[in-house]
């Protein structure tokens, strides 16, 4: 009896505490977002005028993105990141998954050996001073687009996952593919690869969003504009207020009014760059989860 | 871990071979020379861009200068280590970098796994996926547009600023005054992190076993009491790990925020190792020195990660190596 009456009274409070607990963090988690949203598509000397939090749409237009839409700036940015993705996951994934296959196999003499290594540098690094003069020096790749593409197509943690999903592998379909006369290339790419589906999607989720999101390569090892991927344009829009990116929108339009125009541009820029990320978001939810699991496991 | 020796001996003629014998070697290389193929892009990369930067580390010792190179530079010996212990920046940078490690490690981490304790307490199945989902979602945003918020939230008539000003009545923007950088750093980290820094514990939680939830019911134990004395002591380990893994972190705080936000009104609490030795290095091109810093940085990063890791063995059985 006296548990019934302890589960009424003190369980109930806690748990109204609780659910008001994580509406109050998911309210926070949303707003800045939800006031950046609600801004894009206000009138721009409303938003101009405001000092608190945004909570509603005045004004409804577009003019902001049609802005945006018009600036070369952003329009070749978003292309370049496109580029810089997509080249940067393929060669990424193809090294990652062989290298991974090769050290999974336990009759590979030097596998363990090199493991160590590769693990090695996730915990000392030489820095990025003697990074950036191996790239720019060495590779000589200043200002080129490769090198967005190479230095960062691989890391050990990546590795380590596809790796531990192909020790998974139960060692009987590698035997009998070799005794009907597989190749290992065959063997990884026919049989091993379609097995472990859900780490991959998990890898390249981590390439395209980590890659999308790069800012700081980019800004150390690029100087030509039109090679900029959208990250670095958007610093300069958000942030170093570069005023030549966002004066040249503004004063495209018939008022001329660039300081009028220039928060809502901010904030249309913020949506342009960010909503494919939330569209995409929710698919990718549950491989995230179970990539910082396998992560976590491994170390 | 590594068996030197592997013994093929089952009577008295068959030949003893060390592992690494040449004999060894030949036959391991014609059976797996696909795999060496295989393997050889990845050797590349990590040898380009992992060790030869690790080689590059030299320079720290050197009055490093790109034409020269690096074994043609001028060798000076300790000079640059010198030079920045000597230097009033060298407490500066690394008091800002330990505070801030400090603030994470003493707010963000107990409230994340705070947060999966919570998170776990709750009954409805779906409200718990709304919340996962909502909150994972800042760790997605870029570190650009975070920034780019932050210095919009902040500025003389930003959201923020406005609740700062009725209250102190001062609308200056936050961002170029010293005092509120810290607070800004660890609130914004707190935003993009906590909700998905908390998937690793609610997985944790997941494996708790439930039975023991139930005997603790049974012996009267409150739903506080079962949280002290049943799930938190089943997610222990992994508590131990990410602590390890935290404290192995402590002088690497992210330069990234760092480089976007600050300007030089705010370094006197902003500017932390990272953001020094990219500025010395990649801005005023002084790269002996900068490798120099960053080179103490990574040596006692490296340490406490082997210190904490040796320390969690001994304790709780759990680590990392």
């Amino acid at each position: 009896m006296a548990m019934v009456k302890n589960k009424s009274v003190g369980s109930v409070l806690f748990n109204v505490l609780n659910y008001a607990f994580f509406a109050l963090m998911m309210i926070i988690c949303i707003m800045p977002v939800w006031h950046v949203a609600c801004a894009s598509f206000s009138n721009a000397s409303w938003v101009l005028n405001q000092t608190g939090i945004i909570w509603r749409i005045s004004g409804f237009n577009l003019n902001g993105y049609q802005m945006v839409f018009s600036n070369n700036n952003i329009v070749t940015g978003y292309l370049n990141t496109f580029f810089y993705v997509i080249a940067s996951t393929i060669i990424g994934m193809f090294f990652t998954v062989m290298a991974a296959y090769a050290l999974s196999r336990k009759d590979f003499l030097w596998a363990n050996p090199l493991m160590l290594g590769i693990s090695f540098t996730m915990m000392f690094s030489g820095g990025i001073i003697p990074f950036y003069l191996v790239v720019t020096q060495n590779l000589n790749m200043y200002d080129s687009r490769w090198a967005l593409i190479i230095p960062s197509c691989m890391s050990a943690f990546n590795l380590i996952l596809v790796r531990t999903a192909l020790q998974g592998v139960p060692a009987s379909l590698e035997e009998s593919a070799m005794l009907d006369g597989a190749g290992r290339f065959t063997i990884l790419f026919r049989i091993m690869l379609p097995l472990i589906k859900a780490t991959l999607a998990t890898v390249v989720l981590y390439f395209v969003i980590g890659n999308w999101n790069s800012w700081f390569n980019a800004m150390i090892f690029l100087r030509t504009r039109s090679k900029f991927p959208l990250q670095l344009i958007l610093r300069e829009i958000l942030i170093t207020a570069d005023s030549s990116t966002t004066t040249a929108m503004g004063s495209a339009t018939e008022t001329g009014d660039s300081t009028l125009y220039k928060q809502l541009i901010k904030y249309c820029t913020i949506m342009v760059s960010t909503v494919p990320m939330f569209i995409f978001y929710p698919f990718i939810q549950k491989y995230f989860e179970s990539g910082v699991m396998i992560g976590a496991i491994k170390g | 871990m590594s068996k030197t020796v592997t013994a093929s001996a089952s009577g008295g003629s068959v030949r003893i071979y060390h592992k690494y014998s040449l004999h060894n070697i030949k036959k391991d290389f014609v059976k797996n020379w696909p795999l060496f193929v295989m393997v050889a892009p990845a050797i590349a990369f990590f040898i380009i861009f992992c060790y030869m930067p690790m080689g590059g580390l030299l320079m720290a010792f050197e009055n490093y200068k790109p034409k020269l190179g690096l074994l043609g530079s001028e060798f000076v010996g300790l000079k640059n280590f010198a030079d920045f212990f000597g230097s009033i920046y060298a407490w500066r940078v690394i008091r800002n970098t330990l505070i801030l490690s400090l603030l994470q490690l003493g707010i963000e981490f107990p409230f994340t796994i705070f947060f999966a304790l919570m998170l776990n307490e709750l009954g409805s199945q779906k409200y718990k996926r709304t919340v996962q989902t909502v909150s994972y979602m800042p760790n997605f945003i870029s570190m650009v547009v975070v920034a780019g918020i932050i210095v919009d939230f902040c500025a003389s008539d930003g959201a923020i600023t406005s609740i700062i000003g009725a209250i102190t009545g001062n609308y200056d923007n936050l961002l170029a005054n010293p005092s509120y950088w810290r607070p800004i750093y660890v609130i914004s980290d707190l935003w993009q992190g906590v909700g998905f820094g908390s998937v690793i514990y609610v997985a944790a939680l997941a494996g708790v076993d439930k039975s023991l939830y139930e005997a603790a019911e049974i012996d009267g134990a409150n739903r506080f009491q079962r949280i002290l004395h049943v799930t938190i002591p089943g997610i222990m380990n992994t508590i131990m790990i990410m602590l390890i893994l935290r404290i192995g972190q402590m002088l690497s705080v992210g330069y990234e925020k760092t480089i976007l936000l600050y300007n030089s009104q705010v370094y006197e609490t902003a500017d932390i190792i990272s953001s020094f030795v990219y500025r010395k290095g990649l801005q005023e091109f002084n790269y002996g020195y900068s490798t120099a810093v960053s080179l103490f940085n990574s040596v006692i990063n490296f340490a406490l990660l082997c210190i904490s890791n040796a320390i969690s063995k001994k304790y709780t059985e759990s680590g990392l190596f």
